[in-house]
């Protein structure tokens, strides 16, 4: 039965992170169980962003793949988004929920799109964050 | 008095950069949460706290029971205020809190207020947080709010109650699936968001009705569907009808297909890529199918976007795993992909150009994988490894420069798992390139030379034991090896010993040097290799130029055939009973139990699911050709012909399931038989079946070997062995009876109890065939394979095979009755058509190829008339398999 769900599965999203430039977090959702604790949390967080650093994601949103998990990514300034799916995924499907949720932060933030504006509004991208994704 | 201002100020300013949670603390937070208790509520404070208490549980505080009820109860306080983003925060805390069961009561009426209330964001929120915390007695009340929502005209409410349904799909669905009329009506409704989620629902609903399903599918291809998610979801559904509706007819196949190709040309990127993907996926898939996906996908190599190249080369390369054919168009652009920022996208590309290369870009890719080479990380390396090692394979005449490739990337830095790929790729290639065989192990020797991994080398050091002797110059490798010997930890020199000995032993004009060198090696430090020296020394004789004694070769470097758990487990019971003469080795049992081999059948991919007894191992004919190796009394018989297919003997859910395997021998037939005991209360022991084989005259018995124990649930074999005259294709019928004494077990000790009582199973009888002589064995071309046979060898004559009920039947009936294999898809016969040609081929017992083919053609009256023409090796055989049409 597992396998028969998967392939036919609504597209799914383990996590979506925002993290800042020094990989802590600023605001995660998970959605999946691949991540038990809370340490196999900020675990996999500290590898993507290491896996990620190096390379340039500013205008166009770049993709990776880690541990058999599809990642797509944007960094703007000083935040780091991350939307990471399976390794079965559409992957422009991932990529369209990073626009989406990249543009509705811009919005909020008025352009202003950097840490400490996000920090000060949190209460809104996290608002923003449950009504892009609700569940996975 | 300014100055210290200024000071001030500037500290501030510094400070706003910092976060506004910087040491923030848990206890502090829920102090603040006291504030949520006033009565005059201020929005904005409340907010704030409730940000502050999100965003620790985002760093992942725990809050203990106490505390979460605590916090609970007092945001449930903050329902009275108006404010609309204080109410969303208090949505978002009440889901993140999760309340147990009896708190939840307190919050549901409110919500439920909030669901009916005009304002559409909160019915929206509302529904979502309520589903999320409810059970299934709470969902009945609601369920009439629910339904309503799902057919609202505000698309935000819709989703919110549909995506609701596809998260209590998970918990209770017996109560979402009465809401399928209204999620029907919303598939049709005007936002893209809503029929995305009432499409997602519906699916899940009606998953387990595969009529359905088709039928969703046929009218939503046919009407309009706006949003592209749900685009995408319908091409994921529809493939999934075309997979069910399994077998491999065109008709079927083609409506959705014209849908799927349809969507390639789709607006959204979206779709388009989801659609080749589905293409891809189609089993069965032809060259033509593939092409307008393929064109797709290469138009999405060369896009700007990272996204789009890397999804299009991880396709094809998954596409070029099968059918490498079609992508070969794409290589040029694949070839600038090599240099991509992007490193997964690079590499992908190379390991596609690999497998889709021909021999003259082979060179060229060589170039410029060297260069690529060191800038990915080590399961890239792993990747592009094994992908040169098949296109070696491939390639045979290019070992060359991919061997010269390989030792130098073998040289350079890297971790265990890689350099031990690379080892196992140049050992499969000097096994199966003969010729790369003395450049290859001239690689192995420089590698040990400084190899740090002593698996790694104690390896190779086994590995040239075996090639080595057999090259044209052996003494060459001898240096490399006790170089090992004097310079390398222990492990690696007791290993090179051993390879030094069997270069003695196999070649016998270096026996006196091994000699020498060996009795430098008594004098070694460490007692493994002065043991394993000695050995040597003494029984490869005197160190004279003499053929060593073929015993002593086998006995030192034979394999050893008695499966060591049972070694092990045979001087274990010897050491607790020392008994007074001396362990011998032949009372190990030889036969592996049967255990290993189900659960090789069991960790296969595919699930059996079958009843209680689990079917014998049908793996390849190896593994019964080992077990009846194993078996001494068998061991005589040759090699195996042919092993039937296992026949049932006994009833679905008897006591005792048998089947029984023919192996057929030159002059022998072993008849094994899978006995499975199904009764938990009996154990079984002395199992033998006892053969009545008076209507097959032609057959002796030679041996049987029985089954010493059979408890519950274990399966076990038995063997008969007949002899028969050579070369003649014996047919006989057997009956069979299974005896046995049984003892009664008492299932919760599992112990059985001292005494038995002799009993018999009857057991159908079983024929064997003259299909039973004959190989399957294709040939792929048979036009030419026909040519080549002898025209002497020919034999023609027609049948009338009466009346049958189709032309299929017939054709069928003729082939199982010959046991040949059909060739390019001779077996498939159109239907309604009047004549057929079938063309068969196979092995007949002495290695004899045979031909045929076979005419037919029916009538009116249904009669069936056969022309069969036989070629083969031996005019006897031709002879033969005439025979058995007659009589068949």
């Amino acid at each position: 039965m597992a396998t028969f769900l998967s392939q036919e599965a609504c597209p799914t999203i383990k996590n979506i992170l925002l993290l800042d430039s020094e990989g802590k977090r600023v605001a995660v959702k998970y959605y999946s169980d691949d991540w038990p604790t809370n340490s196999a949390k900020l675990a996999f967080e500290k590898s993507v962003f290491t896996k990620t650093q190096k390379t340039n994601a500013r205008n166009e949103a770049e993709i990776t793949m880690l541990e058999s998990n599809i990642i797509v990514y944007k960094f703007v300034q000083d935040l780091h988004f991350f939307v990471t799916g399976g390794d079965d995924e559409n992957e422009l499907i991932l990529a369209t929920v990073l626009q989406g949720f990249f543009d509705a932060v811009t919005l909020l933030l008025r352009n202003n799109v950097e840490q400490r504006e996000a920090l000060e509004n949190l209460d809104l991208i996290l608002l923003c964050l449950d009504e892009i994704i609700d569940g996975g | 008095m300014a100055q210290p201002l200024v000071k001030k100020d500037d500290d501030r300013d510094e400070e706003v950069d910092y976060s506004p949670f910087m040491g923030i603390e848990k206890g502090a937070v829920l102090q603040e949460a006291r504030v949520f208790n006033d009565p005059q509520l201020d929005a904005r404070k409340c907010s704030q706290v409730i940000t502050k208490l999100l965003y620790l549980l985002n760093q992942g505080e725990t809050f203990t029971k106490f505390e979460a009820t605590d916090v609970f109860f007092a945001v449930t306080k903050l329902f009275q205020s108006k404010d609309i983003g204080l109410r969303r925060m208090v949505y978002l805390m009440i889901k993140e809190i999760s309340p147990s069961a009896d708190e939840v009561i307190i919050v549901t009426s409110s919500l439920m207020k909030d669901m009916n209330s005009r304002t559409d964001m909160y019915r929206a929120n509302a529904i979502r947080v309520l589903c999320r915390i409810i059970d299934g007695t709470l969902l009945t009340q609601i369920e009439r709010y629910l339904k309503q929502a799902i057919v609202d005209k505000n698309p935000v409410v819709a989703s919110a109650a549909l995506v609701s349904g596809i998260h209590l799909l998970q918990t209770t669905p017996e109560i979402v699936k009465r809401w399928s009329n209204e999620v029907q009506e919303a598939v049709q409704s005007r936002a893209a968001l809503v029929q995305f989620h009432a499409l997602a629902l519906l699916h899940q609903i009606r998953q387990n009705d595969r009529l359905a399903i088709s039928k969703l599918v046929t009218s939503l291809t046919k009407g309009t569907v706006r949003s592209p998610l749900a685009q995408c979801l319908l091409i994921r559904y529809t493939s999934q009808v075309i997979r069910e509706s399994g077998v491999n007819s065109q008709t079927v196949d083609r409506p959705f297909y014209d849908y799927l190709e349809g969507c390639l040309r789709h607006k959204a990127e979206m779709v388009i890529f989801e659609a080749a993907k589905a293409i891809t996926e189609l089993s069965n898939v032809t060259t033509r199918e593939l092409t307008p996906a393929i064109t797709v996908l290469q138009l999405f190599l060369s896009s700007s976007k990272p996204v789009l190249r890397f999804a299009a080369v991880r396709t094809l390369n998954k596409v070029a795993m099968t059918h490498p054919m079609p992508v070969t168009s794409c290589n040029i652009d694949m070839e600038s992909l090599i240099s991509d920022q992007n490193r997964s996208i690079a590499t992908l590309a190379i390991t596609t150009l690999l497998k889709t290369g021909n021999e003259s870009s082979v060179d060229r890719l060589m170039k410029q994988i060297t260069n690529f080479m060191s800038d990915i990380a080590d399961e890239f390396k792993i990747v592009v490894v094994e992908a040169i090692r098949s296109l070696c394979l491939k390639f045979p005449l290019k070992y060359r420069s991919l061997m010269n490739f390989l030792s130098n990337i073998l040289r350079e830095e890297g971790g265990f798992d890689y350099k031990k790929a690379i080892v196992d790729s140049i050992v499969i290639l000097i096994r199966d390139i003969p010729d790369a065989k003395e450049s290859g192990l001239l690689h192995l020797c420089e590698f040990i030379e400084d190899c740090e991994f002593t698996y790694l080398s104690t390896q190779i050091l086994h590995f040239l034991g075996n090639e080595g002797p057999k090259t044209s110059d052996p003494s060459k490798y001898i240096r490399y090896i006790y170089n090992r010997v004097i310079l390398e930890n222990a492990t690696v020199r007791a290993s090179a010993v051993s390879t030094l000995a069997k270069f003695g032993a196999m070649v016998d004009t270096l026996k006196p040097r091994v000699f020498i060198l060996l009795r430098r090696c008594l004098f070694d430090n460490d007692d493994e290799v002065r043991d394993r020296a000695t050995l040597y020394l003494n029984t490869l004789g005197d160190g004279s130029v003499t053929e060593t004694h073929k015993d002593v070769k086998d006995f030192l470097f034979g394999s050893f055939d008695i499966p060591l758990t049972n070694l092990e487990i045979t001087l274990k019971n010897y050491l607790q009973n020392p008994a007074e003469k001396p362990f011998d080795i032949t009372s190990v049992p030889r036969e592996v139990k049967s255990q290993p081999l189900a659960e090789k059948k069991a960790t296969g991919k595919k699930p059996t699911g079958l009843g209680a007894p689990p079917p014998p191992p049908t793996s390849a004919a190896d593994a019964y050709e080992r077990i009846l190796t194993a078996i001494p009394e068998f061991a005589s018989f040759g090699k195996l012909f042919k092993s039937s297919a296992p026949v049932e003997l006994t009833e679905a859910e008897t006591e005792y399931a048998v089947n029984v395997v023919k192996h057929i021998f030159d002059s022998h037939v072993v008849f094994q038989y899978n006995c499975t005991n199904t009764i938990a209360e009996q154990l079984l022991e002395n199992v033998t079946v006892v053969v009545d084989a008076s209507e097959a005259e032609e057959f002796s018995e030679v041996g049987t070997k029985p089954i010493k124990s059979l408890p519950y649930d274990t399966p076990a074999q038995t063997f008969v062995a007949y002899e028969k005259p050579e070369g003649i294709p014996a047919i006989g019928k057997f009956s069979n009876t299974l005896r046995f004494t049984v003892k009664e077990v008492d299932t919760s000790t599992g112990e059985a109890e001292d005494d038995g009582v002799e009993d018999e199973y009857q057991l159908e009888d079983f024929e064997v065939v003259a299909a039973d002589y004959i190989l399957k064995v294709g040939v792929s071309n048979f036009k030419n394979a026909w040519e080549s046979m002898d025209a002497e060898s020919e034999r023609v004559d027609e049948y009338g095979l009466g009346a049958r009920e189709s032309l299929t039947e017939a054709v069928n009936a003729v082939i199982n009755l010959l046991g040949m294999q059909p060739c390019e898809g001779t077996e498939v016969v159109t239907s309604n058509s009047r004549s057929h040609t079938c063309l068969l081929s196979g092995v007949y017992i002495g290695n004899v190829k045979v031909l045929v083919r076979l005419s037919f053609g029916i009538d009116g009256s249904k009669d069936v008339a056969m022309k069969l023409a036989v070629r083969s090796d031996d005019v006897n055989v031709s002879d033969v398999i005439h025979e058995i049409v007659a009589s068949g």
